[in-house]
């Protein structure tokens, strides 16, 4: 018999917990900080400053928080299944792959009302087909799906480093990317968009891919929790011989959890290729995928907590990033470091806090541990 | 007896986090008598036995052994004051001998020569003392169930103990091998051995016992001599009123066959033959029930006939879909085709811990109306489906939206069987119906598997509780290693026919259905 703890009360279990184990890890990180020579206040009001302290850093904040919106539910929707899905990074690879070939093949002939739909398409189905086969694998042959998608991350760098140098380079381009999107395929920044209306504000990467993530965001949780597939997926993570008793075939399932989280993995690809790049270039996925997995982990894999903890890794990537700039010391691996132990804290040992916690906020007998 | 103590308790008193599991008990364990501990699940019987045991520490009271205090922090503590355990799930190493066995922890040095020859002389004296014969020699997987739980207090006593308890002993036992596990304990009590039985089988406190001590909700509610009372009785003290322990019905109508089996055999991974040959007729308005020892084939039978698996050899026909190995169903056509299942292991199975009760109380109908509409799943009704169920079955809490881990085990079951009854099914499967079910709800789980019975559904009731078998069935058919021993009419059975066949020693007085 284990020893029940009284459950903490919910509004701490989403709020306080997560801003206890941010401090932690900004604790950790202060000393770190103060260790390498530089000062630790300075520091934190860089990162923040840098990350939100204008329209451009907002912007480019709000860009990075898409790409994590991606991926973190893209791990959210396997996780729910009870699939640990590990291969965001070749599955947004593989979809920008698939957005790129299809707008290069249709740039010319279809305007942007039907070509950037399509190309958005073409991500998710590229993605999905990345992420089925290592679900084919676990459903009908039993190799574990956490192993196959880390092996088809490889395969997916691989496979796009010989497709950029051999077949899609641009005629006569000197380094591997394709020739340009034309404007037909371009998903219009926000800076312009918000000009066409009257609003000026700084040039930054932010475009309307992420009107693409809040609809991904509510298109998840209407899914999860209000089909009865979405229910079924659920259920056959918390309890796959309920599932069975059910009526659910477990492979097909794992076939459409997958494949759902392939396909919103490959989002990365709109974002980047459409969004920014307007072309294909090499290495776009940049990590999104595995912090995907830590970003899902944080957000509890609720869309509403994605979002919240999206908002903190694309704050993070952007101030990290004026900090590496505005600080020497304080390198760009330093700031990795820093996204590490924020990670950290809030992943592996998101549960230590959790006892103090339970010491002050809940009192210990009370009534029944009813919610 | 009772004018001396082995062992005393004096207020032990145990919580963990909020729940008071153990409420200040104080009693008395006679020398060389056996004491049973009857109570509910849950009623805090194995805290206590496992505070007695060193496994936990009470947060206050007293244990004293032969009237001296002691202190217990761990099983090397009790074992050292002589007090053994023998647990219901076996702690045996299948592959070695008895005599491997024996010495297990116990193997004096580093040469088992010794320690085996030393074994060996000591197992031939405690054989001849208390009775207790067993070929040394042979693997504990070549062992009856009985014999191996032989082993078990052979373990315990080899190790010295002189105050044996015993957990639930008789949950893997035939009658029959219940019934020689008391000669036992009554000859092990003759030479002296004190025993606490702990047991929530009435039955078996009034065979066995000499003196009772009743737990509901942490405390002693009471202390009885076994002579002294009666079943009714201790029933009405463990649930706290009064209980009917019989169960009241009319003579069954049956009507046209609504699922038949012929010779469904299953050969699993491993090559088992896990059944073999089983054909049986369910028909409208009537109960079948399977008796038999757990691990028999009962399990996959269900498992079967309700679509999870399909068999391997033999043919399945329900509300008349023909079912084989070719022609494999699902659970979702079974349901579609008006067949309900209870499943054995209702954490497992039956529901999501980690779900609402509401959500519970859908699973496997998720996708039909009115919970589902255009494609999206309407809360409200799912919660108020979920509300008139448990009004109907007397679930409690009332609460849809409480986690369905959080309800007691008695009402996981009857939000499992409210689920499955109310779509009014033409086949009900139903496992363990009251495994892990207080007695207050055992006595509603018959009655409405009765009256649905009685509206014309087809029941087939698998228990491994011969009580349930004969309350419940009209017709008893009893399953061993796979097979169907045979069928008893319910008005003819009694617990010795039926422990014999669950033993597989005979078939019954009319041959198995359909053979």
């Amino acid at each position: 018999m284990s020893v029940p703890r009284r459950p903490l009360p919910a509004w701490a279990e989403i709020a306080v917990l997560p801003l206890v184990n941010i401090a932690l890890a900004l604790l950790v990180v202060g000393v770190i900080v103060r260790v390498i020579g530089a000062d630790p206040l300075q520091a934190l009001k860089l990162l923040v400053v840098g990350a939100i302290g204008s329209s451009e850093s907002i912007g480019y904040t709000l860009y990075y928080t898409t790409n994590f919106v991606f991926t973190g539910l893209a791990v959210a929707v396997a996780f729910h299944a009870g699939l640990f899905n590990i291969g965001g990074e070749g599955q947004a690879y593989i979809g920008g792959l698939g957005c790129g070939l299809a707008v290069l093949a249709l740039d010319r002939f279809l305007p942007a009302p039907l070509m950037i739909p399509l190309a958005i398409l073409a991500a998710a189905l590229f993605g999905a087909a990345w992420a089925a086969v290592p679900a084919w694998l676990q459903a009908w042959r039993g190799s574990h799906i956490v192993i196959t998608t880390i092996m088809f991350n490889f395969l997916a760098a691989a496979l796009m480093v010989y497709l950029m140098v051999n077949v899609l380079i641009a005629p006569g381009s000197m380094t591997p990317q394709s020739r340009g999107f034309a404007a037909s395929a371009s998903i219009p920044a926000m800076h312009d968009v918000l000009a066409a209306i009257g609003i000026r504000v700084a040039p930054s990467a932010l475009n309307l891919s992420i009107l693409l993530a809040v609809l991904c965001c509510f298109g998840v949780w209407l899914f999860l929790w209000h089909t009865p597939w979405g229910y079924a997926l659920r259920t056959m993570g918390h309890n796959p011989d309920a599932a069975v008793y059910a009526g659910t075939n477990l492979r097909h399932m794992t076939m459409l959890a997958m494949c759902l989280s392939g396909a919103l993995a490959g989002f990365v690809g709109v974002n980047e290729l459409m969004g920014v790049h307007h072309r294909l270039v090499l290495d776009f996925p940049a990590g999104y995928g595995f912090a995907g997995i830590a970003v899902a982990l944080m957000g509890r894999s609720h869309p509403l907590g994605i979002v919240l903890a999206a908002l903190l890794f694309g704050a993070l990537q952007q101030g990290g990033a004026e900090l590496a700039f505005e600080i020497p010391t304080i390198t760009r691996e330093m700031v990795v470091v820093i996204q590490g132990l924020i990670i950290l804290f809030s992943g592996a040992l998101v549960n230590m806090p959790r006892p103090w916690l339970q010491l002050i906020l809940s009192p210990r007998r009370g009534g029944e541990g009813v919610k | 007896m009772g004018a001396e103590a082995a062992i005393e308790l004096l207020g032990i008193d145990k919580s963990f986090g909020s729940v008071h599991a153990v409420r200040g008990v104080s009693l008395a364990i006679g020398k060389g008598a056996i004491t049973g501990i009857v109570g509910e699940n849950g009623a805090g019987k194995s805290t206590l036995m496992s505070i007695l045991y060193g496994l936990y520490r009470a947060d206050a009271g007293e244990t004293r052994i032969d009237g001296k205090a002691v202190r217990m922090d761990s099983p090397h503590d009790a074992i050292a004051h002589g007090i053994g355990m023998v647990h219901q799930h076996f702690m045996l190493v299948d592959t070695f001998t008895v005599l491997e066995n024996l010495i297990l922890g116990a193997e004096g040095g580093a040469l088992l020569a010794g320690g085996l020859a030393a074994a060996r002389a000591e197992l031939e004296r405690l054989a001849r003392e208390y009775g207790l014969s067993v070929d040394p020699d042979a693997k504990v997987a070549d062992l009856s169930v009985g014999e191996q739980q032989r082993v078990e207090i052979l373990k315990v006593l080899f190790r010295g103990a002189r105050i044996l308890i015993l957990d639930e002993p008789s949950a893997v036992l035939t009658p029959q091998e219940t019934d020689q596990l008391f000669r036992i304990l009554a000859t092990l009590r003759e030479r002296g051995v004190t025993i606490v039985l702990i047991t929530h089988k009435l039955r078996e406190i009034m065979a066995a016992t000499d003196q009772v001590y009743v737990m509901r909700q942490g405390a002693i509610v009471a202390d009885r001599r076994t002579a002294e009372t009666s079943p009714e009785e201790l029933a009405e003290l463990m649930v706290g009123r009064k209980v009917r322990l019989q169960l009241d019905k009319v003579v069954a109508r049956p009507g046209e066959v609504l699922l038949a089996a012929e010779h469904l055999s299953l050969v699993d991974r491993r090559g088992v033959r896990v059944l073999d040959d089983v054909s049986l007729e369910l028909r409208a308005g009537e109960v079948v029930g399977i008796a038999g020892v757990s691990g028999n084939g009962q399990t996959e039978l269900l498992q079967i006939l309700s679509g999870i698996r399909p068999p391997t050899g033999g043919s399945l026909t329900i509300c008349g879909r023909v079912v084989d190995g070719h022609h494999p169903s699902d659970p979702a056509e079974m349901r579609a085709l008006g067949l309900a299942h209870v499943p054995e292991d209702r954490l497992r199975q039956g529901m999501v811990a980690a779900f609402q009760a509401a959500e519970t109380a859908i699973l496997g109908y998720q996708a039909e109306p009115p919970f589902c509409r255009n494609y999206l799943i309407d809360a409200p009704a799912v919660g108020r489906h979920c509300a008139s169920l448990m009004e109907r079955f007397d679930v409690r809490p009332r609460t849809p939206g409480l986690l369905s881990s959080s309800f007691s085990g008695g009402n996981q079951q009857k939000l499992v069987l409210a689920r499955e009854m109310a779509r009014e099914p033409r086949v009900l499967l139903v496992g363990q119906p009251t495994r892990g079910v207080d007695i207050g709800a055992i006595e509603f789980i018959h009655r409405e598997l009765v009256k649905a019975r009685d509206r014309g559904c087809a029941v087939l009731v698998v228990s491994v509780e011969l009580d349930e078998i004969l309350a419940l069935s009209d017709r008893i058919l009893v399953m061993f290693a796979g097979r169907l021993m045979g069928e008893v009419a319910a008005a003819d059975a009694d617990e010795r026919t039926l422990g014999l066949m669950m033993a597989g020693a005979h078939g019954g007085p009319k041959a198995a259905a359909g053979a």
